[in-house]
């Protein structure tokens, strides 16, 4: 009786340790499906972090009061709709701030990916890596209250004078599409030339449109957006990259998390949520 | 031995030779010790390929080193308008805070008022303020131009600067040469005029080079209010390129400019050194 009541319990014992040796080593598949199993493990920075990047301050309709760390805003939802396709939680999601000269430095970065509308062009592609676009911004035309009645026609545009942020696009399409009669003015940001406008020292500025509609309603008085470049004209579209180290491995794996969202439309929802429609801003010819 | 002696050279100079030598040797020595050591170590660093991508891009100085230069004369421009007006309004000043008649008190107190505001005041705040601020007040074009307030704004902060340099040189004048021109019957205008300030400017002339070659520099900061000189320049083709070779462009066209001034006052300042002692 005692050696086998014995030898029972005994297996009881090793069946008993087996079932949770089994679940605790369930469990831990689990967790390294997510962290072990998925295209970015070990690609980041810090590993199980996915480190995000944004400007210093982040602006609006971008980045809600200057807080990523909510996901209010286009590029912080969009931020954080991309950790989750690439398997991160929303807690794995660190966010610093950098210029853009920090980011196109030489060295080591202190981000993953960095988010602050950086447009994609060529000879910026051959510096750092660009993720797909994840917005195609439409560039705008934006007046002081003292030439509002601009027609949006190439020809009106080019008596004004000329403004921008000298860091951008912008200032490009202003000397290609525009060729101005008199040179540009040009500003280290949006707050700059917002003061420029103000003091009537230029009529217009070049913005993307969504930048353009939020200066235009809530910073600069009286200021109008007059026209948008037809966004479609793919000499005239800018559009919006997460920019990486040059070579940096985790691109592939955000380039599958865009291309799922696009292709769900969840990424399209995302801008048709915190991007006003912009239908309504006449193209200019 | 002779044939030294019949070159008219003693002992002592023909040591003293020897010793010249000598440390020229070790000098040319040590200088291409260091310079091998920079030329050979610093590409030897993990990051120099990149380093010298980011900076020292041969191919993006070629594309933009002409519009820097165009950009430039911008610069030039600025300087050349500004630093005469300098010159005047930093003179009227330090004559202002000299005034010695009881009823010309409160030009002191402007003038002491005027160097303390503005030398206090870092430049970029005053360019921001008075470049964006005062044509803010609904000024018409051309006058609310950024080309003109900021460069009242340069030429505010640096009078500041030049009138204590040039109280400085008033100061330097013995105050027996007052006292004697006084004695001769000369009015007190006349001595600070025929007397004084002759001496003073020209005690002062290499600290106004150093002036000079700081304004030049700072020049650059009007790009902050709007004019494209060739720090915004420089800036717009960082972006365009992401590559900071346009910046050492710019470094470049600045060196060639500033080190022929620079060598220019100190060459003063010693002529000077040599003539006072």
């Amino acid at each position: 009786m005692l050696p086998y009541r014995k030898s029972t319990i005994e297996k009881v014992i090793i069946m008993s340790k087996r079932i949770l040796g089994a679940a605790v080593s369930l469990a831990l598949m689990a967790t390294n499906a997510i962290a072990g199993g998925h295209c970015a493990a070990d690609k980041t920075l810090t590993a199980g972090k996915f480190t995000i990047a944004t400007g210093n301050p982040a602006y609006y309709p971008w980045v809600l009061d200057d807080a990523p760390e909510s996901g209010q805003g286009f590029e912080a939802a969009v931020a954080y709709a991309v950790a989750k396709e690439m398997g991160f939680a929303e807690q794995d999601v660190v966010w610093v701030r950098s210029s853009f000269d920090e980011a196109i430095q030489p060295g080591v970065k202190n981000f993953d990916v960095n988010m602050q509308q950086y447009s994609i062009t060529a000879e910026r592609d051959q510096v750092v890596d660009f993720s797909l676009p994840y917005y195609t911004a439409p560039m705008a035309v934006l007046v002081g209250a003292s030439a509002t009645d601009t027609k949006p026609t190439i020809a009106a545009l080019k008596s004004l004078k000329w403004g921008a942020v000298g860091s951008t696009t912008a200032v490009q399409k202003i000397a290609s599409i525009i060729q101005p009669t008199n040179d540009p003015l040009l500003y280290g940001d949006n707050a700059d030339v917002n003061a420029a406008i103000s003091a009537n020292q230029i009529d217009g500025a070049m913005f993307d449109l969504p930048t353009a509609l939020f200066l235009s309603a809530v910073m600069i008085e009286g200021s109008k957006v007059i026209g948008q470049f037809p966004a479609a004209s793919s000499d005239n579209a800018d559009q919006f990259g997460m920019l990486m180290e040059e070579g940096n491995p985790l691109k592939s794996c955000v380039d599958e998390a865009l291309t799922s969202m696009i292709n769900s439309g969840s990424l399209a929802s995302i801008e048709a949520k915190w991007l006003q429609d912009t239908t309504g801003v006449p193209l200019i010819k | 031995m002779p044939v030294l002696e019949a070159a008219g050279m003693t002992r002592r100079e023909r040591y003293e030779q020897k010793q010249r030598l000598k440390s020229l040797l070790i000098a040319a020595a040590s200088t291409v010790c260091v310079i091998a050591a920079l030329v050979i170590l610093v590409p030897m660093a993990p990051g120099w390929e990149k380093v010298q991508k980011s900076f020292f891009d041969g191919t993006v100085l070629a594309k933009t080193f002409p519009k820097l230069l165009d950009a430039f004369t911008v610069n030039v421009m600025i300087f050349a308008w500004s630093a005469p007006a300098i010159a005047i309004l930093g003179l009227l000043i330090a004559l202002a805070r000299d005034a010695k008649s009881p009823a010309l008190f409160p030009l002191r107190i402007f003038g002491a008022a005027f160097t303390d505001v503005f030398r206090g005041v870092p430049v970029i705040l005053t360019v921001y303020l008075i470049g964006f601020g005062i044509p803010g007040l609904g000024l018409p074009r051309p006058w609310n131009s950024p080309f003109i307030w900021g460069s009242l704004a340069l030429v505010l902060t640096y009078s500041a600067y030049v009138a204590e340099i040039f109280r400085a040189g008033i100061d330097s004048v013995h105050p027996s040469q007052r006292s004697a021109a006084l004695s001769l019957g000369l009015s007190e205008r006349q001595v600070m005029r025929d007397v004084i300030l002759p001496q003073a400017v020209r005690n002062v002339v290499p600290s106004q080079m150093n002036m000079l070659i700081a304004l030049q520099k700072d020049v650059s900061l009007l790009s902050f209010i709007g004019p494209v000189e060739i720090f915004r320049q420089a800036g717009v083709f960082k972006s365009l390129f992401a590559n900071f070779t346009p910046y050492v462009g710019a470094a470049i066209i600045f060196l060639i400019v500033t080190i022929p001034a620079t060598r220019y006052a100190d060459y003063l300042m010693a002529r000077q050194m040599r003539e006072r002692r």
